[in-house]
């Protein structure tokens, strides 16, 4: 299923339950309630809706959200990878399941300057423990890899959380 | 995690148990409930009471930077990944343009020849499409536009190694 069908598949009543939760629910003994009320919805719209969210992968995951930065994650390295676009669904998936990548997403190359189409986020608590987990990706792939590089970020100069805008 | 602590990075301070088994246990399955946080309470042992003043205090220390959905990229409206070039004397003031609008959610200087990197979350495709053609004509540098294909991770939380 494509990203565009999924959307497709939310309505209105979905979209504002989404903005009204992706800050964060109320911290009060019935957040779903809280939310409901203030979109004049009944709580078990909201709870109905949220779980089908969830079944049909709009919604991740509920819960407490790390602030990893904080936490000491402090080096974030963007690993990105020229793989041949036939191959990038089955080697992102097997990229996509080690255990420190946050992220890993196919997306289109820009030629001539950006020639990678493979994106895996790697996390660390420092520059070098984020250089052996990438050269751990780089041994997976193996001969697949046609290139890649790491861009470290060096500052956050915004970060709000993925907001969908009203 | 081979390390055990129970020191938070932040603030340094003790992380107690419960705020632990908080981070560690709870960041995906939050009941859809009437009384989620009194159903993790019972789940811990603890009084809802207890689980509600120790999310504040993660949330107030910065530990957790909310409870609530996650939602996946491109699913709800349009998104995309951005990079620009920016000339090392310009970075400043192009970056606080770029994050001046409220549909960039994330802004990150990095180390690359393209040393911007942005993603914007608009409601529907022509508004996203405006937001870059915008940043394109304020700027005078072009915007790489990098959307989403395809997502291969499964975000079930993250590991948080305690100190």
């Amino acid at each position: 299923m494509t990203a565009q069908s999924r959307h497709e598949a939310l309505d209105e009543v979905d979209r504002r339950i989404v903005v009204a939760t992706q800050a964060g629910l109320p911290l009060v003994p019935r957040p779903y309630h809280a939310v409901a009320e203030e979109l004049g919805l009944d709580p078990d719209t909201v709870m109905g809706r949220m779980r089908r969210m969830l079944a049909t992968g709009v919604i991740r995951r509920i819960g407490a959200v790390p602030n990893h930065y904080a936490l000491g994650l402090r080096a974030n390295g963007m690993s990105v990878w020229d793989v041949a676009d036939e191959g990038v669904a089955a080697l992102g998936r097997q990229v996509g399941a080690l255990d420190f990548v946050s992220h890993c997403y196919h997306r289109p190359r820009h030629l001539p300057i950006w020639p990678y189409n493979l994106f895996a986020m790697v996390h660390g608590k420092s520059r070098a423990e984020v250089a052996d987990k990438v050269a751990s990706i780089a041994d997976l792939l193996g001969a697949a890899c046609r290139g890649h590089d790491v861009l470290y970020s060096t500052r956050i100069l915004k970060k709000s959380g993925l907001r969908l805008v009203a | 995690m081979a390390e055990v602590s129970r020191i938070d990075a932040i603030s340094g301070r003790t992380v107690d148990p419960l705020e632990r088994a908080l981070v560690d246990g709870w960041q995906r399955d939050l009941p859809l409930s009437e009384r989620p946080y009194a159903e993790i309470a019972g789940r811990l042992g603890v009084s809802e009471d207890d689980v509600l003043a120790a999310l504040g205090r993660l949330h107030a220390r910065g530990v957790l930077s909310r409870v609530g959905a996650v939602v996946a990229p491109n699913q709800a409206g349009a998104s995309t990944l951005a990079a620009m070039a920016v000339p090392a004397d310009r970075l400043d003031h192009v970056a606080a343009l770029v994050s001046g609008y409220d549909e960039v959610n994330h802004n990150y200087e990095r180390e690359h020849a393209l040393n911007l990197w942005f993603v914007v979350a608009a409601a529907d495709a022509a508004r996203l499409r405006q937001v870059l053609d915008e940043i394109e004509a304020r700027t005078g540098l072009p915007v790489i536009d990098l959307p989403l294909v395809e997502a291969y991770h499964i975000d079930l939380g993250f590991p948080v190694q305690w100190r």
